[in-house]
């Protein structure tokens, strides 16, 4: 007989690659006592398509469509970092008119992100009422961008020197109409977040994270904001057209679910704000300038704030049609450490919350990383990688 | 064994008629950008509301009745797909949408992808775009169930849709 103590048992639960609670597949391991959290750990890649490497393969042009395609959700942004990155490569400036109609994409783009968030994260709460208005008020964005780009999802709005299509009076008409219905419905739902008790009961206090933590785990964008950690490149380093159209940056203190709510609905506010300024005074004149299918040899950093906070992206070019290299950090990947750190003391059902509280995006932050000493430093060729891939994954 | 083709006779309608009016969905995001994703999402809200089919989005695949599947096939994600494919009961259907469950679309030819969706799992309806509309989505799951109503349902070889 065994007489020692055994010690206090924990359980695992995983939960993913498929689960009906995010549509995107990645896998947590839970441990829990009882019902509470005491670690948990993430385990992404499930996504990984090798875009980066996919890019090197192309053409400057043909890149951006691919690039886009890291995220349908904030797909603008990407292209727009990278336009930005080959534009400031290539020594030439999209015109002011084009970079006010990025601008314009990138704020219809974050209110439908912002809105879509909204939806998902009151659904993980049990709150579908308020999935179900959300959603249908999204469509109005939807129907905006549809109309501006002819397209809903992956607008493809950029071309490497500016843009693809002009914004007209009944486009602009349609912009504010969609603007003005939508503006009271989200003060209705900056009420519904901040009294309604059955969601506060959910959000209030869950999921804390101090200024300290926030700055120390690297969390980025409405993340941080939420946290009163004041980081947004639309202020730090403007880009684009924002320095015509500067935007505020909204924070709070509390750093719980609630505040990452108000944070993100009062940024609404802020990009009405700054859609109808850019409606009103649209600079006049081209919208694009020819860039050359080779770009000179240099490197170069591009960062943009998609709406799920700062996005990265390195540029390198070694003179030929093709880029040389393309880094890309996205906001999602930042923020993971925030849930995994705030996690444990919460209870299992507090979980699904505290991921879909930073906004994940997991098809944005299935990159490849690899950590080697200087020594043994080599490039990998098309073919390794594809072995390393297929041998990894076996 | 009259009996029994009497049987038939009578169930065999009687189950067409239950599998098309409430089809169980599932929805497995095998290496999509998400865009496809927030699409099919949309098809459950209220301006398209594809429950009006008796179509319901569930969890379990144990429970679906129709596998929707977005994106190539990623090496990493293909194990969890066949799992997914092979705990759903018989008969089951797989509704691919987007054009990289076509043809791998934009992400043909990257190391980590191992191909479109027929390549891995058999395929009955693909819905083309990138990604398609809600409405060309719903158009594509109904079509398919419209097929389901003939009485000799098509093999699996795959039928373009939309």
């Amino acid at each position: 007989m065994d007489t020692q103590q055994e010690p206090r048992k924990t359980f695992v639960v995983p939960i993913g690659p498929q689960h009906p609670a995010l549509k995107e597949p990645g896998h947590f391991e839970i441990t829990v006592d009882g019902e509470i959290v005491t670690a948990a750990t993430v385990r992404l890649g499930y996504v990984h398509r090798g875009i980066e490497k996919g890019v090197e393969q192309r053409n400057w042009a043909q890149a951006m469509y691919m690039l886009e395609r890291i995220c349908g959700i904030c797909s603008h942004v990407h292209a727009t970092a990278y336009a930005l990155g080959v534009e400031a490569l290539a020594g030439v400036q999209a015109p002011p008119r084009a970079q006010a109609i990025r601008v314009l994409v990138a704020e219809l783009e974050r209110v439908h992100s912002h809105l879509l968030w909204l939806g998902v994260a009151a659904h993980e709460g049990g709150f579908d009422t308020l999935f179900m208005y959300s959603w249908r008020d999204r469509e109005m964005i939807m129907d905006v961008l549809e109309g501006l780009t002819g397209n809903r999802v992956n607008y493809s709005c950029n071309v490497l020197g500016g843009v693809k299509f002009d914004v007209d009076d009944t486009q602009a008409d349609a912009i504010r109409r969609a603007v003005d219905f939508l503006e009271p419905r989200t003060h209705h739902y900056l009420k519904v977040v901040t009294t309604d008790e059955t969601l506060i009961g959910r959000t209030r206090n869950v999921g804390k994270m101090t200024f300290l933590e926030a700055e120390t785990l690297g969390t980025v964008g409405p993340t941080a904001r939420a946290s009163g950690v004041p980081r947004d490149i639309r202020v730090d380093s403007p880009y684009a057209a924002y320095p015509d159209f500067p935007v505020k940056t909204i924070t709070a203190t509390a750093g719980d679910l609630e505040a990452k709510f108000v944070v993100r609905i009062q940024e609404l506010f802020e990009s009405y704000r700054v859609i109808r300024e850019i409606l009103d005074k649209l600079p006049a004149g081209d919208l694009a300038v020819r860039v050359k299918p080779r770009v000179p040899p240099g490197e170069t950093v591009s960062r943009v704030e998609a709406p799920r906070g700062e996005l990265f992206y390195f540029l390198k070019s070694a003179g030929g049609p093709n880029p040389d290299r393309v880094k890309v950090r996205t906001p999602s990947l930042c923020n993971w450490g925030s849930v995994l750190a705030t996690a444990p003391g919460h209870k299992l059902a507090d979980v699904p919350m505290l991921i879909a509280g930073i906004d994940p995006c997991f098809s944005c932050n299935d990159r490849l990383v690899t950590v080697r000493r200087r020594s043994t430093a080599e490039t990998w060729t098309w073919a390794k990688l594809r072995q390393y891939g297929i041998e990894y994954y076996r | 064994m009259g009996n029994q083709s009497l049987l038939q006779a009578i169930m065999n309608p009687l189950r067409t008629w239950a599998r098309v009016n409430s089809p169980f969905a599932i929805h497995f995001n095998s290496g999509s950008c998400n865009g496809c994703d927030i699409e099919i999402l949309a098809t459950l809200t209220p301006r398209y509301d594809i429950e009006r089919f008796g179509i319901k989005l569930q969890g379990s695949p144990r429970h679906a009745d129709v596998l929707i599947c977005t994106g190539p096939v990623t090496r990493q994600a293909r194990d969890r797909l066949v799992r997914i494919y092979e705990q759903m009961p018989d008969p089951k259907f797989v509704v691919a949408v987007g054009s990289c469950g076509i043809s791998g679309g934009v992400f043909q030819g990257c190391y980590n992808i191992v191909g479109n969706l027929a390549d891995v799992i058999p395929v009955h309806a693909f819905v083309p775009g990138c990604p398609p509309r809600p409405e060309a989505i719903i158009y594509g799951v109904v079509a398919l169930l419209n097929s389901l109503k003939q009485p000799a349902p098509k093999a699996p070889d795959a039928e373009a849709v939309a």
